[in-house]
């Protein structure tokens, strides 16, 4: 195809790319140099019966004027990576100063609001992934197994946590697992323990939100399993059940290396997808507990008062750079890939 | 062939119907439970006291003096102004899922027959966008949609997920492409049709499996974005899932749960038709890229 007629194919798709998510990249990176402007305080004296007093107000007035003259704020330079809210390089110095021992020093940093999200994001990542590959395998096998009547009617069943959207996803599963909803009020009786609930303990609510994505992941890598299943050759399965191998050796030494490359895709789509966790966050009302990097970008956004644009865009940046780490073994997979292809 | 590999022992039969059942209970049962509670009042689907009430509709017989209630759907509709949320999104789904259509054949089309290199790192660079997370470039957009006065409205939106759903498509669809020969789009410009026109009238029509796949993932994006909807939205355009978590915590509506819990239902029921209906093509679409790899 000559370079002008897929330039003009491509040119629609390719701008809304560039206009919506190119250029919001750097908008944000533009954004995160910049810091709100301050707030313009000013004196008051209140005078009552019993004397006067000065005390400092912010002058609304002047504020809203210096905002709307400039909206982004003042340059900042990097200053905001480093800040409290981010990196935190003055905070982690002290800790590392103060503490005698490692495991003191980790606990400070990581009550520390980026680290603590970091820490968050990639423990859900990491334990919903293996988590998912394995249960969407099973399942995989064993509907794999099942009549073609039906057959239908168990996908169906099956996919059902996939396609709602994780903010309802974790809404159905809140209500049954709330004090008072059915899953909550029955684990009380079973522990006899009146006030226990999933939302008290930190520890209880991140079991219940990995659990939550696991419930809501394990359905991609069954599909994605099921097919493969399809594509596994019959004559080793055949030469297999000639030679004796029992089930269970026929699944581990055919179907699972056959299934490899199909592993590693759906291991890569749930990190990259569970990297960007928040919404069950919401659902849950767990914003007490457990915090991740989207979430903070969304509370910066929500704030009530000043909407944090310069904090949310270096949020956004450091999340970024954590997706880029993450799909570096997909580029250089694809890389190969292409490149056995030509 | 029936051989011996697709026998199976009757223990095996036994467990593996326990396992199907136990998995259907959990992923199947939450929907249903929730269909359930909406019918009923909140003092029984969050009840205190015994969670049997939740079904005995103990309070309900009380509060309503029936069985079963439809309030929670009423109110929503009517005082929540649901009806409202719910046209939204059809409209937001509908934009979203033509034109992302539209975009994304014409573009994948390009990639799957260009023979250059650039087409590979056109590719990869959908990839890293496909990567990103959503309010990352949330961020990005606020500040210079409300220096344009843009925000709020669902033009705006509509765009936004267009584009959010562009790599995704672009894949999906240069994936579907590469399986239609290129002998047959050939033997057209042969004939002397123009790029489009071959396009048009010779690949598209057989190419509507892959459209409809396509089609139901920007429809599934469009219709459960909570992200952009949520930030990008004024109160009073917000679509469906943004909505309901209005509901929960809002001043406004004084976190009316018994609304919030119809409207999921609301919200949920066309979702789960529509895929009933193009199951298959769905799941043709999530192995489509995971089958060859």
């Amino acid at each position: 195809m000559p370079h002008k007629t897929f330039f003009w194919f491509f040119f629609p798709s390719g701008l809304a790319m560039v206009l919506f998510i190119g250029l919001p990249i750097f908008s944000s990176f533009f954004q995160s140099l910049h810091i709100e402007p301050e707030q313009i305080l000013i004196e008051v004296e209140t005078c009552d019966p019993f004397g006067c007093e000065t005390e400092v107000q912010v002058d609304q007035e002047a504020t809203a004027l210096a905002r709307a003259e400039n909206p982004l704020g003042r340059f900042n330079g990097l200053e905001t990576y480093k800040d409290r809210n981010h990196l935190a390089f003055g905070e982690v110095k002290e800790a590392w100063v103060s503490t005698n021992n490692f495991s003191d020093f980790m606990k400070k940093v990581l009550n520390l609001p980026f680290y603590k999200s970091l820490l968050f994001t990639l423990t859900f990542c990491f334990s919903v992934t293996p988590c998912v590959i394995v249960l969407g395998f099973i399942v995989a096998l064993s509907v794999n197994v099942l009549a073609k009547s039906i057959k239908g009617m168990v996908i169906f069943g099956t996919i059902l946590p996939m396609i709602v959207t994780p903010l309802i996803g974790s809404l159905v599963l809140f209500w049954m697992i709330d004090s008072q909803g059915i899953l909550g009020a029955t684990i009380q009786i079973i522990f006899d323990d009146p006030n226990l609930s999933l939302k008290s303990s930190k520890k209880l609510t991140w079991i219940t939100l990995i659990i939550y994505g696991i419930w809501h992941n394990t359905p991609f890598a069954f599909v994605v399993f099921y097919a493969g299943l399809q594509t596994v050759p019959q004559d080793p399965m055949e030469a297999a059940v000639i030679d004796g191998a029992s089930r269970s050796q026929r699944v581990r030494h055919i179907v699972l290396p056959h299934l490899y490359p199909v592993a590693t895709f759906i291991a890569l789509i749930c990190l990259m997808d569970n990297f960007r966790v928040f919404e069950p966050i919401i659902g849950f009302s767990a914003e007490g507990v457990a915090q991740s990097l989207s979430w903070m970008i969304y509370k910066d956004l929500r704030n009530e008062t000043l909407m944090l644009f310069g904090s949310a865009g270096a949020t956004s940046m450091l999340t970024i750079l954590g997706v880029g780490i993450l799909l570096t073994p997909v580029l250089i997979r694809t890389w190969k890939e292409f490149k056995t292809e030509r | 062939m029936e051989s011996k590999v697709n026998k199976y022992s009757k223990q095996l039969i036994i467990i593996n119907s326990i396992f199907i059942i136990f998995w259907l209970t959990i992923s199947v049962f939450p929907f249903l439970w929730t269909l359930w509670g909406s019918l009923k009042v909140k003092a029984d689907f969050f009840s205190r006291a015994d969670w049997y009430y939740a079904i005995s509709g103990f309070n309900t017989l009380i509060e309503t003096g029936r069985n079963f209630t439809l309030n929670g759907y009423i109110e929503s509709w009517t005082e929540g102004e649901f009806g409202r949320a719910a046209l939204n999104t059809i409209i937001v789904t509908i934009s979203v899922v033509s034109i992302s259509l539209f975009l994304g054949t014409l573009g994948a089309y390009a990639l799957s027959r260009s023979t250059y290199k650039y087409t590979f790192w056109i590719l990869i660079a959908a990839l890293i966008f496909r990567a990103m997370p959503h309010i990352t470039l949330v961020s990005g957009y606020l500040f210079p949609f409300f220096q344009f006065g843009v925000w709020g409205i669902l033009p705006t939106t509509i765009i936004v997920l267009v584009a959010i759903n562009q790599p995704f498509t672009l894949w999906l669809l240069y994936s579907f492409f590469k399986t239609v020969p290129k002998e047959l789009d050939e033997s057209a410009l042969i004939d002397g049709c123009s790029y489009f026109q071959a396009f048009r009238f010779i690949i598209m029509p057989v190419m509507w499996p892959g459209v409809i796949t396509a089609g139901l993932f920007s429809l599934m994006l469009a219709y459960n974005d909570f992200t952009v909807t949520a930030l990008l939205l004024n109160q009073e355009n917000y679509t469906m899932v943004p909505k309901i978590n209005a509901y929960l915590g809002t001043v406004e509506y004084g976190g009316n749960y018994m609304w919030a819990v119809a409207s999921v239902v609301s919200a949920t029921a066309p979702l789960f038709m529509i895929v009933m209906f193009f199951q298959r093509q769905l799941i043709s679409g999530l192995t489509a890229g995971a089958v060859k790899g």
